[in-house]
């Protein structure tokens, strides 16, 4: 009997770094294909329908990138602080909190708001976020408490506060008793590109909390890549020792990458509340903080990579919608195709940093 | 496995009908969608509906054409959901949940010539009708049965969510019982979902152990029913009849019946009169029931639940008619007055009899 090991590789190829997310995409796309072939579909048609019809118009895109830009926001929110080794898990609860915040500010100002409604919101949204978050840096950088585990308990508690809030002091007097909170005004709202006459997206539902993603990209491309911050942040995630010996202090790298990650999660919550669903309710749980953690490792913790992972993984929900709703194939194949995904990418990433060698016999 | 066969039964015909036909031509079948917050597969209340939609398709064969989008989040997502749907050419189209109420609405704006139906939301507009089920009938009918069977005379129920819908069950149940036995009591365990059969387990079992021997449920799994059958108690099914999960602690099951109305819907839109009025059916309309009572129900009960449905059905009498005494025993509803359906609809108040405080 063979028997095989992984042996780490001296050198991983730096360029099967960057392969390996195509790789793992490719060979997503091609199991996908035999997916619709089992499930008796012509395996082309129900491709298109999948990957092609969802943004085969404007309205299409447009909903891509409705959908992507939270995602985006929050992963490189993330990624900064995954490059250093801190597991920011409750991106999630950071959300919330965003959301919280900023309906505080439009509840108490329903009527009354004026144009800095939103820019207010905007930023509380972010302290919000960032509030959140610097509880489990405080119990990380001063009590060595595991940042993982507080971050996602955290989640359950914003969770909680939300049911709260929309249960009780900031439920709408109007809505007989269910949990929402009034529409929010429209200086409450982010508005529609439309609304600014960007004619091309007339009729689509996307607004302007896009452009705070769009201007995050290239910020944490310069912050991760060319700044100084951002390098010792690097080094001490790669090497904790080195860092400490060049006199990056361990607490402040803490700090600075969850309150980074909690107001982006803040930000994404903010573009939520004040975006498409235009008010605080119980069931406002998009997940979009665990998913974010998908686009961040997918992205290689690179804002460009993180970018386009963003609009996959948004095509990826779209796509599972369409062949419901076209060929009434079960909604489910947007997790199968996000678990395949994620399956290759780590298997692939395996390869790259292992090479599969015999056990030696002498070993047996 | 059902689910799977009918989901690739279904794709298989949507494809052979051919999807990509225009909308509005004569010849084509009318499109109806509609639009799931769970999997058909449930077994409670997305289940129904679906059993509803099935309705259609059977009476109405070529006629119509019927799709469905499943696990739809009640959030940003539903109005994309909701949205292609309209613009995929369907005629009518039903958000079966009440997260759904602002996504139809904004939808239906921009689509003046499609229907939207939403059921049991408050809010309508010229193209947005929404329908409900008075499920508190079947709910007081259950009530009769737990009253005749409970031995320790204490009822649980595990609620979903403290809006008027839930809260008028428990007290509609509770009133059931003590019409029988006017010792009886009913500890409410809130659990903050609709579908969660971990938590509804867990809630099933708090009730239990505080000495609950019949339960009904407010949430859209079976978990209750079958921690009622592990642990030696009774239950009923609430949604879809749930007799096959755990048949010997049935009891009976309130169910939802959406086949009729949703046929009706479709029959007047075919027949080009849409049908705009809001709609809250019971037992007399064919909405809902009590179906599959368990052979151990007494006979005493049986006829009792029959006397009172017969006396629903001719309109001889109403759950929410007085007297009806609230939880300081204090009267709400004296005697010779009914509530009306918009007071119903805002019912806030727990009846005498309920244990605990309503979460404000």
């Amino acid at each position: 009997m063979i028997r095989l090991r992984l042996v780490p590789r001296a050198q991983p190829s730096r360029a099967m770094l960057f392969v390996a997310p195509l790789l793992a995409i490719a060979l997503t796309l091609l199991v996908g294909l035999l997916v619709f072939a089992w499930l008796g579909q012509n395996p082309l048609r129900a491709f298109r329908v999948f990957f092609v019809d969802p943004v085969s118009d404007m309205s299409g895109v447009s909903e891509l990138f409705l959908k992507a830009s939270p995602l985006c926001l929050i992963a490189l929110g993330l990624a900064i602080g995954f490059r250093a080794s801190i597991w920011n898990i409750g991106a999630e609860g950071q959300m919330y909190m965003g959301g919280i915040f900023a309906t505080g500010l439009a509840i108490a100002f329903h009527d009354r708001g004026g144009a800095w409604l939103l820019p207010a919101m905007i930023l509380a949204g972010a302290i919000g976020g960032m509030l959140w978050a610097s509880i489990t840096a405080a119990l990380r950088a001063h009590f060595h408490a595991n940042e993982i585990l507080v971050s996602l308990m955290l989640t359950y508690v914003a969770d909680y506060v939300v049911k709260y809030l929309v249960f009780g002091p900031w439920q709408d007097p109007q809505a007989n008793n269910f949990p929402i909170t009034v529409q929010f005004s429209d200086n409450a709202l982010f508005p529609l590109l439309a609304q600014w006459g960007w004619e091309a997206f007339e009729g689509t539902r996307l607004n302007a909390s896009v452009l705070i993603t769009l201007a995050a990209i290239p910020l944490a491309w310069i912050f991760m890549e060319r700044s100084f911050l951002g390098f010792q942040l690097l080094v001490s995630g790669l090497a904790p020792a080195a860092a400490r010996y060049a006199g990056f202090a361990e607490k402040r790298m803490v700090w600075l990458a969850l309150l980074v990650s909690g107001g982006a999660a803040g930000l994404a919550g903010v573009s939520e509340v004040a975006g498409p669903i235009g008010q605080l309710n119980d069931r406002w749980q998009p997940l979009y903080g665990f998913t974010a953690i998908i686009v961040a490792a997918l992205g290689r913790l690179n804002a460009i990579g993180i970018a386009l992972a963003s609009l996959l993984m948004a095509l990826l929900y779209l796509g599972g919608e369409a062949v419901q709703i076209t060929l009434q194939l079960p909604k489910a194949l947007s997790q199968v195709f996000q678990g395949l995904l994620l399956m290759f990418l780590l298997g692939c990433d395996v390869l790259v940093n292992y090479r599969i060698g015999r056990v030696p016999a002498a070993a047996l | 496995m059902k689910l799977w066969k009918s989901t690739i039964a279904a794709a298989a015909l949507a494809a052979g009908l051919g999807i990509a036909s225009a909308p509005g031509d004569a010849a084509d079948p009318l499109k109806m969608a509609w639009v799931y917050v769970g999997p058909p597969g449930d077994g409670g209340w997305t289940y129904a509906h679906d059993q509803g939609r099935k309705a259609v398709e059977q009476k109405l064969g070529g006629k119509v054409q019927t799709s469905f989008v499943e696990n739809v989040p009640e959030g940003a997502d539903a109005e994309r959901v909701i949205r292609d749907l309209a613009a995929k050419g369907n005629r009518a189209i039903f958000t079966t949940s009440f997260g759904y109420m602002e996504q139809t609405l904004k939808v239906a704006k921009t689509f003046p010539k499609v229907e939207f139906y939403h059921a049991t939301g408050f809010k309508s507009a010229p193209n947005v009708t929404i329908y409900n089920s008075r499920m508190y009938e079947p709910a007081y009918l259950a009530g009769i049965i737990a009253g005749h069977v409970s031995k320790k005379g204490v009822l649980g129920f595990v609620a979903s969510f403290p809006i008027p819908e839930v809260v008028r069950n428990i007290d509609a149940f509770t009133m059931g019982a003590r019409s029988v036995n006017p010792k009886i009591t009913t500890k409410v365990v809130w659990v903050s979902t609709w579908f969660d059969p971990s938590k509804e387990r867990q809630a099933a079992e708090t009730l239990i152990g505080q000495g609950a021997d019949v339960l009904l449920q407010n949430t859209d799994s079976s978990a209750v029913l079958q921690t009622a059958q592990d642990k030696g108690v009774m239950a009923f099914g609430w949604d879809s009849d749930m007799t096959a999960y755990a048949p010997k602690a049935h009891l009976a099951s309130c169910i939802e019946i959406w086949g009729g109305y949703y046929t009706k819907v479709a029959e007047a839109m075919l027949a080009g009169k849409p049908l705009k009025s809001t709609v809250w059916g019971g037992i007399k309309d064919g909405m809902n029931d009590l179906v599959s009572v368990n052979a151990s129900v007494p006979d005493a009960a049986k006829k009792m639940v029959a006397a009172k449905k017969a006396d629903i059905v001719a309109g001889k009498w109403a759950v929410f008619q007085g007297p009806i005494v609230g939880q300081d025993g204090k009267v709400i509803v004296p005697e010779g007055k009914s509530l009306s359906d918009q007071e119903i609809d805002s019912i806030k108040w727990y009846v005498e009899g309920v244990e605990g405080q309503l979460p404000k």
